[in-house]
């Protein structure tokens, strides 16, 4: 029987004062966090730029969409179209998703879980933004140039020959940004297997950790395909060198097969550091220990190898052979079944569990619905016999949205809430905090649900004009957008409003299990004063809450049990 | 790296090997043997690779991780030769396609 | 899987204020503050660069499935075109990268062992045959450049024969390959010259010699992607 409790358990005073000496505090100047190489201070850079790229590219969108309430061209020309849509993907894609679980939450929080100083190259750390800034910059311009029109996708011959578009900026603006994506992972995995506290085994690991380590293979191991297929388009430009050119003998499909390569392992990328945030939130707030953590762990690694295995499915209607069609598409129904084991999981955590529904808990419940619903859509693409009628529609469109949005983007704005008192040391407003929640999954919904109709109807993609029919859909998603976009900016509302006027936090606000939670909020530039020994398992809430009973017994309209 | 080094002496050895290796190859390709050309020079090339992946790069006293990682890059590749050849190999079976 | 390093009893538990105050009594250490230990720094560093060799084999690797798609549909063509390219100057590259690769190794052998002398000239000796080694690409470049193989940026391309197409895209494939092969060459004579300054001011020996090894390893890499380059290219019959 679950025990549903509005309560949380009983808090110790909150300090009157942040901690006196913080990794905020420690030193005010530019250069001091210019220069950092303080993983935090560097999370909070990445925090800074990838709400940028995200307003922007929100703004892309937010200009498809309008033009998207009529079916005529009559917002913006169709070539601005094109360079809107491009944008949106491209920021999205590179600037905002890729990088921010991993650079922002994982940068904060892996050493902090593992009980380590820093992560093992801090340096490469620091070079890693700036890296990430300078092709920042570089796609900035191409998008300030004139843009680009080609789609986030760079398909050849288009982007190799004919486009007279910024592809050259844009490409090298992603290459660059690229080798951030790299460098981070590499940090990521030598710390996790080289900088771990005394005591803390693998399976004493959070199981943040374990997607961060997985979700940096991908980025190890993918990346550089990216980079080498962007390259291969720039120097077909450049120096005409007709790699792609059917003219020459060249094949447009090999270019899809080198950026597919990456760009599958990347979408899982983008939400493979969600579930292990989402795997943190559900034990904190259901105060138990997740139901089969090992398998959520090898989980993780199985979606990491897997994915590499499917990239083939983008490619079933490009004129690639029918037989590797066949074999991608089984695959492609394998990998499924991790991330299937990981939902599983999840659900069963629930049950049995003290669950209580604050902010961070609501944008995790919302993940799993909604990630399941894009996964499961995924599957039904996952049939050639389907993708032959889907593909470049709507469908397809919904499909990865309730998984980059529904899914990557709602646990990314739970995670942020979640740790949001441990990288401030403020409290956000609750009440303003759940609303946004909830009309940011209304949103959500409303915007993409009609988008699977309307693709299901045959709506193609990156079309700007269509047939009058599909009106009513399109206006039901736009005024979803709207929803959206509003209730994206409360976040940033009341998130920057307690930086200055939230309660000061404990360390600990959430009871939560872990050793980031075992020092101040924030913590010291160090992270803690001695080097924790773990001796304890993971998320051993049992012990917490008993020990929490223990020190204050329980009062009338307090819950603690189980049921 | 606190594992054992190879001697001076080993990586000599290993030196004068792959220049031996270096002269079979050229000399192999100066001869006729059809398809199996690509073969011998595929197999010439990554016994020379295995040899300074192991000696140069002391992988050979390295620790298992380090096997697992250079063992890892050379799987990944593998996926995306053999499953991009899947396409390109299986083209022609379907008059069509 | 049991890791010694992050499972030990914590028997250097270092606070924030013991550095401080240690640092001035105390030569310097090649130990950086993020690490307990010196062991468990070089193991660090070593899969670091492991892991970036990792992402050059995919990088590289791509190129290379260009070239097995190309190559796999007219073998002929490639043949033919590879015959225009000096495969016995190709062997004297290759001879002298492996120098360099031996020569590399034996430098890192003379920082380990801190022998400074050696260490210097082992590095010098690197970078020389290194420059060798992109000075004779640089001629080949030229030569392909003169007789009109060198199809980059709309030279002329002059082939007499078949499959011109093919031809043409068989040096598209070589120029791309060793020119981003050559890059890398470029790249790691820097690295080798900012290190030979360093061992000229007596760094890089003993515990400090991990930028040597590193940088070995990444050279060691970039000469196996020559490895497989020179029959890929050269030596297609």
């Amino acid at each position: 029987m679950t025990t549903i409790s509005q309560h949380r358990p009983p808090t110790v005073p909150a300090p009157d004062q942040p901690p006196r000496r913080n990794y905020l505090n420690n030193g005010y100047s530019v250069r001091s966090w210019l220069l950092t190489t303080d993983h935090k201070r560097i999370a909070v850079l990445y925090l800074l730029s990838v709400t940028f790229f995200f307003m922007i590219g929100g703004l892309a969108a937010s200009v498809v969409r309008l033009d998207l309430t009529t079916p005529e061209a009559d917002l913006v020309l169709t070539e601005t179209f094109n360079k809107l849509f491009t944008a949106h993907g491209v920021i999205m894609v590179f600037f905002f998703l890729i990088p921010s679980i991993p650079s922002v939450l994982g940068n904060f929080l892996v050493p902090l879980m593992i009980g380590a100083r820093d992560l093992a190259f801090p340096k490469l750390n620091l070079l890693s933004w700036y890296i990430y800034t300078l092709g920042g910059l570089f796609t900035i311009y191409a998008l300030v140039a004139g843009g680009v029109d080609t789609g986030w996708t760079f398909y050849a011959p288009y982007s190799s020959t004919y486009s007279n578009t910024h592809v050259m900026a844009t490409a090298v603006g992603i290459f660059i940004t690229g080798f951030s994506s790299i460098l981070t992972g590499l940090n990521f995995i030598v710390t996790i297997h080289k900088m771990r506290a005394p005591g803390l085994t693998w399976f004493r690991l959070p199981l943040f950790i374990w997607s961060t380590y997985a979700t940096s293979i991908i980025m190890v191991l993918g990346t550089p395909v990216l980079a080498i297929s962007l390259f291969l388009v720039g120097m077909e430009r450049l120096l005409k060198i007709g790699i792609f050119d059917p003219k020459l003998g060249g094949d447009p499909i090999l270019f899809q097969h080198l950026f597919w390569f990456y760009s599958h392992p990347a979408v899982y990328i983008m939400v493979l550091p969600s579930m292990g945030v989402v795997s943190e939130i559900i034990p904190c707030f259901c105060r138990k220990r997740p139901f089969g953590y090992a398998f959520i762990g090898f989980s993780s690694f199985a979606i990491a190898v897997f994915s590499f295995l499917v990239w083939g499915h983008h490619l079933f209607v490009s004129g690639q052979s029918v037989y590797a069609g066949l074999v991608f598409s089984a695959l492609s129904y394998l990998v499924a079944i991790p991330s299937a084991i990981k939902v599983f999981n999840w659900t069963a955590s629930l049950h049995k569990g003290s669950i209580s529904f604050d902010t961070p808990m609501l944008y995790a419940l919302g993940f799993v619905g909604l990630f399941t619903m894009g996964g499961l859509t995924g599957l039904f693409v996952a049939a050639l016999a389907v993708d032959v009628h889907v593909h470049d529609t709507y469908f397809i469109v919904a499909h990865f949205h309730y998984i980059m949005v529904g899914g990557a983007v709602m646990g990314y704005l739970g995670g942020i809430h979640f740790w949001w008192s441990k990288m401030t040391g403020r409290l956000y407003p609750e009440g303003w905090a759940r609303l946004s929640a909830i009309l940011i999954f209304v949103g959500f919904n409303l915007t993409f649900f009609p988008q699977y109709i309307l693709g299901y109807l045959g709506m193609p993609r990156r079309y700007h004009v269509y047939p009058e029919e599909f009106q009513v859909l399109n206006v039901m998603s736009s005024a979803g957008a709207s929803i959206l976009a509003v209730g994206y900016f409360f976040p940033l509302t009341y998130l920057l409003w307690s930086l200055r006027w939230g309660k000061i936090a404990s360390s600990n606000p959430w009871r939560a299990a872990g050793l980031e939670w075992q020092t101040s909020s924030p913590p010291p530039t160090e992270n803690f004063a001695q080097t924790p020994v773990v001796r304890d398992e993971a998320y051993d809430y049992a012990t917490i809450d008993a020990q929490l009973a223990a020190v204050k017994p329980s009062s009338p309209g307090v819950e603690l049990s189980h049921g | 790296m606190s594992h054992a080094r190879p001697t001076v002496r080993t990586l000599v050895f290993v030196f004068v090997a792959l220049l031996l290796l270096l002269a079979l190859t050229f000399e192999a390709s100066r001869h006729n043997l059809g398809r199996w050309n690509f073969a011998v020079a595929t197999v010439i090339a990554a016994t020379k690779a295995l040899l300074i992946i192991l000696f140069f790069m002391h992988v050979r006293h390295s620790a298992l991780l380090i096997r697992l990682v250079v063992a890892a890059g050379f799987f990944w590749l593998a996926i995306m030769f053999a499953l991009s050849l899947a396409d390109y190999g299986t083209r022609a079976w379907l008059p069509t396609m | 899987m049991v890791d010694v390093h992050s499972t030990r009893v914590p028997s250097a538990v270092r606070s924030h204020s013991d550095s401080a105050s240690h640092s001035a009594l105390l030569p310097p250490s090649a130990l950086a503050h993020q690490f307990d230990d010196i062991e468990q720094q070089h193991a660090a560093d070593e899969l670091g660069i492991w892991l970036f060799l990792a992402t050059e084999i995919m990088f590289f690797g791509g190129m290379f499935l260009a070239y097995a798609v190309y190559r796999r549909q007219d073998e002929a063509a490639f043949a033919a075109a590879s015959t225009k390219l000096d495969a016995g100057l190709g062997a004297i590259n290759t001879a002298v990268l492996l120098c360099s690769s031996l020569t590399m190794a034996l430098a890192v052998h003379a920082a380990e062992t801190a022998q400074r002398k050696h260490l210097i000239a082992l590095l010098v000796l690197t970078i020389f045959l290194g420059t060798v080694f992109l000075g004779i690409k640089g001629y080949e470049y030229h030569h392909k450049y003169e007789v009109g193989l060198m199809p980059l940026a709309g030279f002329p391309f002059v082939w007499e024969g078949p499959s011109a197409g093919h031809a043409q895209m068989f040096f598209n494939l070589y120029f791309v390959m060793t020119g981003v092969h050559a890059l890398h060459m470029l790249i790691g004579l820097g690295v080798l010259t900012v290190l030979a300054i360093k061992a000229l001011r007596g760094g890089l020996l003993g515990e400090f010699a991990t930028p040597v090894n590193i940088t070995g390893l990444y050279w060691h890499f970039v000469d196996i992607v020559w490895v497989f380059l020179f029959p890929f290219l050269y030596l297609v019959r």
